[in-house]
Parts: structure tokens; C-alpha cells; sequence
């Protein structure tokens, strides 16, 4: 939690069924995502079924939250609140050690000009809310 | 040659955009609405003999507000929202209609004002639209703050990771685009720039330059596709669809290629329903959103091997003049980009093929054959991808 109480006017997720285990997870400080017991395959965002051969077995497991960084950007323009402020700040797809599966985030404690693709990142978890954790990444 | 079995089933009869880039005395409806009377009239043809309505986005519940508006009433019709590209879509569709014996006449129109309205685009939030509805997916990108500008950003760079893509290199196709700009009086933009003003100019979601973002501007447009009956007898000369490929690219469930778009699903499925190879296409029409998407399209067609795109818009390659012309009038990097540029690929390829500009520098000489390539929505999240293959023969 940030030690000053202003209000988070950045989007929050709205989990449903199907994904409200990934940030449950997430409130207890653990980075999950789900795997197909048929085909094997990780698949991100959560869904009942494996988007690859359509099986219904699948299950949550838990991540090292080590991954690299797949690509990113340094946005230095966003006109939404919350973001506006913040800018430069870096969004990224990050690839999990777990099957490569590719998560977006942020990158976080360093500076923008330090990211580099294929960089070693490591979860850290973001209490924004009361209600709400969000998985970002630092430098490994 | 074994083209598409639309071939000849129907024809592109009129194409007109709307000269102005700024439109303050007008509303959005108006604009689209002058569009389309004047690609009918050009035509030959009027509100009364159109049966088919095609439009999308303009507030309201679409075509039929737009019918509204009009006065008329489609028996057939059409607003699929799938982005920039929707319009390109609608012509494949028209034709479908037309074959099908459902309509005989379809007009397609867009008008959008976003430089009156001050609406910004690409880097505000993504979520939006009627009801307030929140997309699943979106609860996976939103919390980040990628805005639109920033999910073609994470192709850019993914590919000069991959392929050693330069910055100079996407700078490349804005100063084509503006080359080209120069040559067409209504572009909103047309001083010459060189490679060094695009990498001067200030980073908005590196490595993207300002100058290698499309324009706001406003703008309106309108094609009419016709019945071959009818074509015959219109003032124009007749445009025909000889392919097309329609394409949805995602996040693949966390397995995406950053560096490969829609247009390599549409665009082989369009190519080999046409019958021609690329060494027939005389120039073509891609949505310019950003420059990367001009790079990775061309490679996605065909038109170079993946990964070759950058080497591929350099000498001069993609400038009138040059070996593969893209974007005559100047592109939404340049001329005119109200939100939706599908519209003005139709409208450019048109002209191009019936050869309205001969005389001048703008025309591709004895354009025969045009490629055609519609990108909506957000290329590192999703979006799509339409390719048509147009010709005057």
C-alpha cells in the first residue's frame, strides 16, 4: 500500500468466475496461472477451457514469478488519469519461466532506459487496493 | 488467371472523399452522408436507386440511424464493428450481397471529426463504448496503461529485437507518406520531412516516434458498389474485386508472435483467390496507423521475406516512382486520419485504378492491379485484418 491515502483512479480488473482464482491468488501475494492436463500447454488470460485443444481438465499452478521480458514499451504519453502522472513508465509482456506464457505488466523499481528485451525479471506484488493486487515485475 | 468467384459479380461505381480536413460548420452524420450522395452521383446514381447501407460508428444504432438520417430504407445492410477496417470488410460483403442477389446498389460511408470534436486517439484509455460493458480481456492490459499507440509500439519493438529493424527505417515510410502528401492538395500535411525530423521528433510509446504516428484529422468518405447491369451504364469506369482474406489476430493465450500481424491470414487467402502473384500488383493501399504496421504488412503479405520489411521501404522502394507504390495520397501518416482510414484505402485504390489523376505525379502509371490492406483495432493486443485485391480489368 502506498503510505498516502489518495484515491487509486487508475482501471482496476473486474474478475469474473472463471478468473476470480488468479486474483484471489494474488491477494495472498502467490502468482498463479492455469495449465491444461491434456495438451500441457499454460494459457493466460484465465479461461474454463484450453484455447489449444479445447479440454476442459485444466488446472491452476503455481508460478516462480521468474520470466524475462518479451517486448515492451516506454510510454511517455498517456492522457489517462492516474497513468498521465506517471509517465515515463514502462508496460511490458513478460514471458514466465512456466511454459513461456506471456503475462502484460509493468516493469518497476528501475529506470525506463534500463529495460532491454530478453531482460531476467522477477513478480513483485502491488496492493493498489484494499480489494485488489496487481502482479508487476522488477529486474531479477 | 482463376480469380475469386465475386469476380465481375459486382463493381466499385463510385469513390469519393471528402476534400476538407477540418470541418467545424458540420456535423459527423452530414459529412457521411455528403460522401455518399456524391459517390452515387458520380456514378450516376442517387439515394433512390441504393437498397444496401453500410456504416458504422457514428453514434446511434448503425446503418439504421444512418438510413434514418437519409430518409431511405435498406433491404440490406450492414455495420460490423471490427475496427479501421470494417470498411474494407463491407466491400467484400457488398459484393457477397450483390452476387447473392440480395441488393443491387449498396453505398458505404464513414465521417468522423475528431480535430473539431477534440477527440484524442491512441492515447487515452482503451475501454469504453455503449453500455459500459468491461471486456474480459481488458482486465489483463487495462490495470498497465498501454494505451492504443503503445500496443503497436510492443511490435515495433519486438521486431527490431528479432530482425535488427532501425529507427530510420520506420522513419522511412513517414517521409514517404509525406513525400506523397505533397502531391495531393487536401493532405493536412504536406512540408517535405526528412529521416531526421521523424527521429527528432519527440517519443510518445518508444520506439515510436511522433512522426511515425497517423495524423488526427477530420475527414469523410464513401464508395458505392453496383450490380454489373448496373456498372455497364454508370459514368465511371468499373472497379473489380478479383480476391479477398479476412483475419482476427490476439493474444494467441499468452503465445503471441509480436512480430506478425493479421495480414498474414488474410493476405495469402486474398492473394491465391485472386490468381495473380505480387509482381502483378502495381501499387498498394496499407493502413498507415504507425509506420511499423506499413513494415510488418508488407512482410506479412508477401511482398518480402519476414523480417525483411525494414530493408524493403528504403531507396525509394514504396514511393511513387518506385518498385511496390504505397499509399499515392500521402496515408493516415499524412492526409487524413479521422479514426477508421479503411474508408480512404478504398477511395485511393479506386482512383488509382480508373486512372483519375493521369497527368499528374500522384497517378501509378497504368495501375492495373491494386492490394489492398485494412488493419483495425490494436496491433499488439488484437485486431483485424482485411485484404482485397482490386483491379480495372
Amino acid at each position: 500500500m502506498t503510505e498516502d491515502k489518495k484515491p487509486y483512479v487508475k482501471p482496476l480488473p473486474v474478475p469474473n468466475m472463471e478468473s476470480e482464482p488468479f486474483w484471489s491468488a494474488l491477494k495472498e501475494h502467490r502468482l498463479q496461472v492455469q495449465q491444461c492436463k491434456s495438451c500441457s500447454k499454460h494459457y493466460f488470460y484465465p479461461r474454463s477451457h484450453c484455447p489449444f485443444c479445447y479440454s476442459g481438465d485444466v488446472e491452476w499452478v503455481g508460478c516462480s514469478g521468474k520470466g524475462k521480458v518479451h517486448t515492451f514499451s516506454v510510454i511517455r504519453q498517456n492522457m489517462a488519469p492516474g497513468f498521465r502522472e506517471e509517465a515515463p513508465y514502462v508496460v511490458a509482456m513478460v514471458e514466465l519461466d512456466e511454459g513461456g506464457v506471456q503475462m502484460m505488466t509493468n516493469i518497476v523499481e528501475c529506470e525506463p532506459g534500463d529495460v532491454s528485451i530478453g531482460m531476467p525479471v522477477q513478480v513483485t506484488f502491488e496492493d493498489v487496493t484494499d480489494e485488489v493486487t496487481l502482479p508487476k515485475f522488477k529486474p531479477a | 488467371m482463376s480469380p475469386s468467384s465475386l469476380y465481375k459479380q459486382g463493381a466499385i461505381v463510385g469513390a469519393y472523399e471528402y476534400p476538407s480536413r477540418s470541418m467545424p460548420d458540420k456535423t459527423a452524420v452530414q459529412v457521411q452522408a455528403e460522401c455518399l450522395v456524391k459517390a452515387l452521383d458520380e456514378a450516376g446514381l442517387s439515394l433512390k436507386d441504393m437498397d444496401g447501407l453500410c456504416s458504422t460508428r457514428i453514434p446511434g444504432m448503425q446503418p439504421i440511424s444512418f438510413a434514418e438520417y437519409l430518409g431511405v430504407y435498406p433491404t440490406y445492410m450492414e455495420a460490423t464493428q471490427i475496427g479501421g477496417s470494417s470498411f474494407v470488410l463491407y466491400l467484400i460483403r457488398a459484393m457477397e450481397a450483390i452476387a447473392a442477389g440480395r441488393a443491387r446498389v449498396v453505398g458505404i460511408a464513414y465521417g468522423s471529426l475528431p480535430t473539431t470534436e477534440g477527440r484524442r486517439i491512441g492515447t487515452g484509455t482503451r475501454i469504453g463504448g455503449a453500455g459500459g460493458e468491461v471486456p474480459v480481456e481488458y482486465s489483463f492490459e487495462e490495470p498497465w496503461g498501454l494505451p492504443l499507440i503503445g500496443t503497436y509500439a510492443l511490435c515495433a519493438q519486438r521486431h527490431m529485437h528479432q530482425y535488427g529493424t532501425k529507427p530510420e527505417q520506420l522513419a522511412e515510410v513517414g517521409v514517404t507518406m509525406r513525400r506523397h502528401a505533397g502531391l495531393n492538395p487536401y493532405a493536412k500535411y504536406r512540408d517535405p520531412i526528412g529521416v531526421d525530423d521523424v527521429l527528432n521528433s519527440r517519443l510518445i510509446c518508444d520506439p515510436l516516434h511522433l512522426l511515425d504516428c497517423c495524423i488526427i484529422s477530420d475527414g469523410g468518405g464513401a464508395v458505392v458498389v453496383a450490380h454489373p447491369d448496373i456498372a455497364r451504364n454508370a459514368k465511371t469506369k468499373p472497379v473489380w474485386l478479383l480476391g479477398s482474406g479476412e483475419a482476427a489476430m490476439h493474444s494467441s493465450s499468452g503465445h503471441r508472435d509480436f512480430t506478425v500481424s493479421a495480414a498474414a491470414q488474410s493476405g495469402p487467402i486474398a492473394f491465391k483467390e485472386s490468381g495473380v502473384s505480387h509482381q502483378d500488383v502495381d501499387f498498394a493501399m496499407i493502413y498507415d496507423a504507425f509506420s511499423i504496421n506499413v513494415i510488418m504488412t508488407l512482410e506479412d503479405l508477401g511482398f518480402c521475406k519476414k523480417g525483411e520489411g525494414g530493408a524493403f521501404v528504403e531507396d525509394g522502394r514504396i514511393g511513387l516512382g518506385g518498385q511496390l507504390p504505397v499509399n499515392p495520397d500521402g496515408g493516415g501518416l499524412s492526409s487524413c486520419h479521422p479514426g477508421m482510414r479503411g474508408m480512404f484505402l478504398l477511395v485511393e485504390a479506386t482512383r488509382q485504378l480508373r486512372g483519375d489523376f493521369a497527368g499528374t505525379d500522384r497517378q501509378v502509371p497504368n495501375a492495373k492491379v491494386a492490394a489492398v490492406h485494412g488493419i483495425g483495432g490494436f496491433y499488439g493486443t488484437r485486431h483485424s485484418g482485411v485484404t482485397v485485391i482490386l483491379t480495372s480489368e
